[in-house]
């Protein structure tokens, strides 16, 4: 298994160097998608708190590095660290407001889908923030200016934001603290009755996730150029960060990045191809029904499905 | 009337006009705002039966109303019937698919955990919005009603007539589910169900069809809401998702599973969205329900009217 990830990892390095433009430009979402979906695999999936407003830490992240970097110039290299701990802010107001009043389940999931509508409501309404135009970065070129002129830059940045947040989730899952978790996810009230103060490292779980989502907001606004309320703080972007630790399988380490690996060419080639000839919802209808299906037949996911197969003496015909 | 308002904001004196023409403004938005809360209350009292029947929150409910209104949208453009009375047809549609849904989908995992069942609705609720997406497009559409221009004068307040048919279709739907569920015997199974399971079972109740025909109510009440709704309200297939979210609020401040509070829920989110907009900005109004709804769950999870959350 090691040698494997190891020869993945080796390959995943050397890849640029032959290929094309659109498939380099893939691989960057494949890798931004895993990245986003292993940051709330941290507390979606290990701590199993169903945040369905991961949106809001994207949001507030971009916007945080475009608005230093528009207004004071400021390198979005620091502003990205600096979105990073306001979208980290937010996550601690949240995870209090809900963790301590003990909302579970539903309600949990309807407080942070709130407080993520509430956040686009307001920068649609904030004219310093562009409003609902939003904002709009001019192409320099300037790697100070966290632009490049060379795709390959940006190619490299996402798989070393993917490999960082497996990096957290990895330590975390090799320490107390993802025992912890799982402990919590699996019965809180267990739990908590064994002495693991469910509180405290759910905070934690939700403050490390929001803070790694923060980050990809910058990667967000400076590999597109613009930020738009709707599409950086909206619901819809909740569901693609939320869709693929599922389906991959969430709580596990690699759950996310084969999840991103199995869906993100599935949405870019339906939009491609579906896109094109009008049907612009068709790959999101592709999604819901994988959704179903993913939730009546496999709901571990295809991680840990994957890791049953291989694991299988060589059984069938070999 | 309308002149003369015209010439008092015009020829008076600021102050005077400024004041008076506010009071007019507050008084017209309790009132439109108490009158679309008819169609909220409608909806909220789907999801709040199809909550409290089977605990299955069904995140499919706002874009089931857009099928609503695409029915009616193409029995209006098609078949020239106009939405007031096409409703009817729109409920009977949405039942069956409510019907559907539950047979099918919900069915298996009613008794899984609260994840799986709402990632299992957000699926249901992303084929059915990208379907409407496919099929009618993105741009914003409204149906046509001649009921929709006509305004009754009050004073110097207006009623917009759409919006007054709209409330006394959508109180009178409810009053009929009321009398379903507390007048007949399948409404009283439904209720047994929903109070205790198990206790349904022991006394012989077909759980399962109570289900899937809970389902089906809920969905047919945002089926008549859709169809009520689509003359005054312009529509596009991603509207489903913030009517999703409107009924969520309205059902948790009310109470989760409390039909009275659904009711009431309605009409207080319509009330307080209606003069966020006459006081701030009309794009700001939604901040108003969502503000609420935080303060709701965080010292009152049950809601207004609800029994304790477990």
């Amino acid at each position: 298994m090691k040698w494997a990830l190891a020869g993945a990892l080796v390959a995943l390095l050397a890849l640029p160097a032959v290929l094309s433009s659109y498939a380099l430009t893939l691989f960057i979402l494949i890798f931004f998608y895993g990245f986003l979906g292993q940051a709330w695999n941290i507390v979606g999936g290990y701590a199993g708190q169903l945040s369905a407003g991961h949106a809001a830490f994207v949001g507030v992240g971009g916007y945080t590095a475009a608005v230093l970097s528009i207004e004071l110039g400021l390198t979005p290299w620091i502003g990205m660290l600096i979105g990073g701990a306001l979208a980290a802010a937010l996550g601690a107001i949240v995870g209090y407001l809900g963790f301590r009043f003990g909302l579970r389940g539903f309600y949990f999931v309807l407080l942070t889908v709130a407080f993520a509508e509430i956040c686009r409501i307001a920068v649609t309404n904030i004219d310093a923030l562009g409003g609902p135009l939003g904002l709009y970065i001019t192409f320099t070129g300037n790697p100070r200016q966290f632009q490049f002129q060379d795709g390959r830059a940006y190619y490299y940045i996402a798989l070393a934001l993917m490999l960082v947040a497996t990096a957290t989730a990895w330590a975390i899952e090799r320490q107390r603290f993802g025992v912890y978790l799982a402990a919590i996810r699996e019965d809180e009230t267990a739990a908590e009755a064994l002495g693991v103060n469910a509180f405290k490292y759910k905070m934690l779980a939700m403050v490390v996730s929001s803070f790694l989502t923060g980050l990809g907001g910058t990667f967000y606004a400076f590999y597109l150029f613009s930020l738009q309320p709707n599409t950086l703080f909206g619901i819809p972007l909740s569901v693609e960060i939320i869709i693929r630790p599922i389906v991959g399988g969430a709580g596990t380490l690699l759950g996310p990045i084969l999840g991103s690996f199995i869906l993100t060419p599935l949405a870019e080639l339906s939009r491609l191809y579906l896109g094109q000839g009008g049907l612009h919802g068709a790959h999101l209808i592709a999604y819901g029904v994988l959704l179903i299906a993913v939730v009546l037949f496999l709901p571990e996911g295809a991680y840990p499905r994957l890791v049953r197969a291989l694991a299988r003496p060589a059984g069938s015909g070999r | 009337m309308r002149e003369e308002r015209r010439g008092r904001i015009a020829g008076g004196g600021v102050w005077a006009a400024g004041s008076c023409v506010d009071l007019t403004l507050v008084v017209q938005g309790v009132l439109s705002g108490i009158l679309f809360g008819g169609v909220y209350s409608l909806m909220a009292v789907g999801l709040t039966l199809i909550f409290g029947v089977m605990r299955v929150v069904n995140f499919a409910h706002g874009d089931m109303m857009v099928w609503g209104m695409y029915l009616a949208y193409v029995l209006a453009a098609r078949a020239g019937v106009d939405p007031y009375v096409s409703f009817v047809v729109c409920a009977l549609a949405l039942f069956v698919l409510g019907f559907l849904v539950q047979r099918g989908l919900v069915d298996r995992i009613v008794s899984a955990p609260h994840e799986m069942q709402i990632l299992l609705m957000l699926g249901v609720a992303l084929v059915l919005e990208n379907l409407a997406l496919v099929l009618f497009g993105p741009e914003p559409t409204r149906v046509r009603s001649p009921l929709a221009a006509a305004a009754i004068w009050i004073g110097p307040v207006f009623v917009d007539v759409a919006r007054l048919v709209t409330f006394v279709v959508a109180v009178a739907l409810t009053l009929v589910l009321w009398a379903f569920l507390f007048k007949t015997d399948l409404g009283r199974t439904v209720r047994a169900a929903a109070d205790n399971t198990y206790g349904a079972l022991v006394i012989g109740a077909d759980v399962r069809r109570v289900y899937a025909v809970a389902f089906g109510i809920g969905a047919a009440c945002v089926g008549a809401a859709g169809a009520l709704v689509s003359p005054i309200l312009p529509f596009q297939p991603s509207t489903g998702l913030s009517l999703s979210v409107a009924s969520f609020n309205i059902v948790i401040i009310g109470g989760m599973g409390s039909l009275l509070g659904a009711f009431v829920g309605g009409l207080l989110v319509s009330l307080a969205e209606s003069l966020g907009a006459v006081f701030l900005k009309p794009s700001l109004k939604e901040l108003f329900s969502f503000s609420l709804l935080v303060v709701i769950l965080l010292f009152r999870p049950a809601g207004l009217f609800g029994r304790r959350a477990s």
